[in-house]
């Protein structure tokens, strides 16, 4: 016993062996904690239809991130019924395995995003963006005129499908090949629309509203369109039963 | 594979080997004999210089 | 740096200054440039002072004394960051009262001035407090001169530089997209430096101690510096698009992302805002109360108990969401076990009074202690409940939550730090006592009345929004549409803006108050009983022989 009370008098006294217990006392909740989580593709098969960002919606969802859109909505619906029958099927994890970063959310200062894909129309969200309480009296959100009159900044997109392509993201040297190419496809509905739609299955193209420009608008509203809508509930029914 | 076992290990021999290292340092801080030291250090911040122990 | 003479010195910080222009020049977004720019001036500034010293002797006479000018600095910077960060919280809660308020400008919205508020208030209102009291406290508690004094001037002022180019960069867009982690990849490699250097200034003053036993209040600092450099380092990992630009991606996603990032918040509250400022608690409470902590072995069971249960309740943040069922309630338990060494910690705070409770009555410093503690006390205790499924269910995504994190902020690290920088500025100015103590009686009041306004209207308007959202009518049928419960809210926000005016009033007095007592003016008052304060005793002795 003599000999354990000199040995933590010594913890006590030695800044070092300190700060590597305390070290060790935090790590090893983190480790044992997170690291499981690493090889969950081993148990969670990745649902069908989750594919990559096309270039446009990346752009669109960068915008997302940069005005800080994840303060007030959450991007995940929790399996309760009011909360499905509110917003829609509740989130799988797979939805957001293409996700740098997660947008998930702690806050609905503003609904949920998770299935606004094809909820509403181009010409709504643009005018909702442009001024909220002109289509819903009760906002509180900013305004985003701004985003119509800007210009899009695409010229580097490939860097930024290289960057996600670094972090593990799927895309092909072709995505990346094609890739201001597909935005503007996307953005304007003419080009290659075969060749988009073969990369992105069900990307839509069009114009979103930049009005013959491709401002932040297009491509905010082109994200905004496509969130939720990646996997076909109906028929992925079945996937959610175990095997 | 490495998920279920590291998973196995998170909530069964993790939890016990915290467990056994946490009950340690708080009954080293508990000992009797720690009683002294304690109220020593306790009273540390109040001292003046010239106290010099050990 | 000592060794390097200050031709060189100047030398070195031109050359920074030169890659940073560089970096600048070929930037490929308008912000990163801006950033370079602004680093760029600093390391000029830095070369121009390192020249001014060429021609001075060599060598300073060693110093005595405590090295207390950083800590000088610290206080300025904390009350400086504290107003700011206040104020910027009234901005935003006006604009959610009045949407009108986020003008047409990008970067005045709410997207862009939450970060600025959250990081203002936590890292640079709370994170100046920790270094500013942890080298006080780190000195006194050893009786030994800071190690290192020119590397904790670059502590400070680097740190102060990781907070600028943070909210500039928010206001410019310029964000991670992860909560209290927003700062892009360049400032994060900044403050991973800044950070070490903190370390090696703190780990070496102990080192260099004179006392024998390491005072408990060290270890929760100790403990808090450590931490937080495996969090800060593991939770920002990603992989910039460019070299010279700003935009990054996290190296996580999905719900990889998700824990990593509130394995990483969680524990920014637990170890940025909890063991720090129980550091804070552990020196500055007996110091005031001038009698030793309650109990000294708990105050050692506290900190094991606190760091073993703390790192694994991350995932309560993330009840019903895809993450594994087992680490939700893996979180949920670990949550729950936490209430106790909490209330550990804040019983041994409050029974330190025991036996001169009439001091609570007497001495102002003391009463903003002791509301510290129960506010720490209170918001610990909603804090386990909140992360009990059922009751998460319904607080989840509502402002209970927002009302929660300001009981802990507002009332534990606000009250706290006050507390402590009445106590240190008189004795770092040499002054007899502060300019006045009933003025502390005016903040007292103020803040302890907005947060009851803040908390209690954010506890309302989350139980409304949760119940709204959740309420069938009879056919079956949600009764409430999503806009209808924004505007029932209304109400609470105004009442919440109040309280934050209330709080940020009280933060005025307490900036005129130390002003003055920097100043060296005293008000003429009925007098009120403080700490006595002997400038003889307060010096650093031998080093220890280990």
């Amino acid at each position: 016993m003599a000999k354990w009370t000199s040995r933590h008098k010594a913890i006590e006294r030695n800044v070092t062996i300190l700060a590597v217990l305390a070290l060790i006392a935090v790590a090893i909740g983190g480790i044992v904690e997170i690291a499981p989580l690493f090889w969950i593709e081993t148990t969670v098969k990745p649902v069908e239809g989750v594919r990559p960002y096309s270039p446009l919606e990346l752009a669109g969802r960068n915008i997302y991130i940069r005005e800080g859109c994840y303060s007030c909505h959450s991007q995940m619906i929790r399996p309760f019924r009011d909360e499905t029958e509110r917003y829609g099927h509740y989130s799988l994890a797979a939805e957001s395995m293409f996700d740098h970063p997660f947008q998930w959310g702690s806050e609905r200062t503003g609904p949920d995003l998770a299935r606004v894909g094809g909820r509403y129309s181009d010409e709504w969200h643009v005018q909702h963006l442009k001024d909220p309480r002109s289509v819903v009296p009760e906002s509180i959100m900013p305004p985003y005129a701004f985003m119509a009159e800007r210009d899009l900044q695409f010229k580097n997109i490939a860097d930024h499908l290289k960057a996600q392509r670094g972090v593990g993201v799927p895309y092909t040297d072709e995505d990346i090949a094609n890739a201001v190419a597909d935005l503007q496809t996307q953005a304007t509905g003419d080009g290659d629309k075969a060749g988009l739609l073969k990369r992105y299955p069900k990307a839509q193209a069009r114009d979103f509203g930049g009005a013959g420009r491709i401002t932040e608008m297009d491509a905010l509203v082109a994200y905004l369109q496509s969130i939720g809508t990646q996997v076909d509930f109906k028929a992925a029914a079945a996937q959610e039963q175990p095997k | 594979m490495i998920y279920d076992s590291l998973r196995r290990i998170a909530d069964s021999w993790g939890l016990v080997a915290m467990f056994v290292l946490f009950t340690i340092f708080v009954g080293w801080a508990l000992l009797p004999r720690n009683r002294a030291t304690n109220l020593k250090a306790a009273r540390s911040i109040f001292e003046e210089e010239g106290h010099s122990d050990v | 740096m000592a060794g390097i003479d200050c031709v060189s010195r100047a030398g070195i910080w031109l050359f920074l200054a030169l890659v940073l222009f560089a970096a600048c020049a070929v930037s490929v977004d308008q912000a990163f440039a801006v950033h370079m720019a602004l680093c760029s001036g600093v390391a000029l500034i830095c070369a121009f002072r390192a020249m001014g010293e060429v021609g001075k002797p060599e060598g300073l006479a060693a110093e005595t004394g405590y090295y207390d000018e950083v800590i000088r600095w610290g206080v300025i910077a904390t009350v400086f960051w504290g107003v700011v960060g206040f104020l910027v919280g009234i901005v935003i809660a006006s604009q959610l009262t009045f949407p009108l308020l986020n003008l047409h400008y990008d970067f005045s919205t709410f997207g862009r001035l939450r970060p600025l508020h959250t990081s203002a208030v936590i890292f640079a209102f709370g994170g100046n407090a920790l270094l500013a009291t942890s080298f006080y406290v780190v000195q006194r508690t050893c009786r030994a001169r800071l190690a290192f004094p020119a590397l904790s001037r670059f502590v400070f002022w680097g740190y102060q530089l990781f907070i600028v180019l943070a909210a500039t960069g928010y206001l410019m867009g310029v964000t991670e997209g992860k909560e209290y982690a927003e700062p892009e990849w360049y400032v994060d490699i900044w403050l991973t430096i800044v950070w070490v250097c903190y370390l090696i200034v703190f780990a070496g003053t102990i080192v260099r101690r004179s006392e024998p036993h390491i005072y408990v209040a060290n270890w929760f600092y100790l403990s808090f510096i450590i931490t937080v450099a495996m969090l800060h380092v593991v939770n920002n990992i990603s992989l910039p698009v460019s070299w010279v630009g700003s935009k990054s991606y996290s190296a996580f996603s999905g719900v990889q992302d998700a824990l990593t990032q509130w394995w990483y918040g969680h524990n920014a509250v637990g170890f940025f805002l909890t063991a720090g400022f129980l550091g804070m608690m552990y020196y500055f409470v007996p110091k005031q109360a001038e009698r030793p902590v309650y109990s000294y072995r708990l105050s050692i069971v506290h900190f094991w108990s606190l760091i073993f249960l703390y790192i694994w309740a991350g995932p309560h943040h993330l009840h019903y969401t895809a993450l594994p069922d087992w680490a939700q309630t893996l979180g949920e338990v670990f949550s729950i076990m936490l209430w106790m060494p909490s209330w550990g910690g804040m019983i041994n705070g409050l029974m330190t009074l025991n036996g001169a409770w009439d001091k609570i009555r007497t001495d102002p410093i003391i009463r903003m202690m002791v509301a510290a503690l129960a506010f720490y006390g209170m918001s610990t205790f909603e804090g386990p409940m909140m992360s009990i499924k059922s009751v998460n269910s319904l607080s989840h995504y509502t402002n209970w939550t927002i009302g929660h994190v300001h009981s802990g902020a507002l009332g534990w690290n606000g009250m706290i730090t006050f507390g402590a920088l009445y106590y240190m500025t008189p004795r770092l100015w040499g002054r007899e006592r502060l300019y006045s103590l009933r003025m502390i009686n005016w903040h007292f009041w103020c803040a302890t009345l907005g947060i009851v306004l803040y908390a209690s209207s954010m506890w309302v308007a989350g139980i409304t929004q949760g119940l709204m959202w959740r309420e069938y009518g009879s056919d079956g049928y949600l009764v409430y549409s999503f806009a209808e419960v924004v505007a029932a809210l209304h109400p609470y926000y105004l009442i919440r803006t109040l309280g934050g005016l209330l709080y940020f009033t009280g933060a005025l007095f307490m900036t005129w108050n130390i002003w003055m007592t920097i100043a060296g003016k005293r008000r003429d008052e009925a007098p009120l009983t403080t700490a006595a304060y002997d400038p003889a005793r307060d010096h650093p002795l031998k080093p220890f022989a280990a």
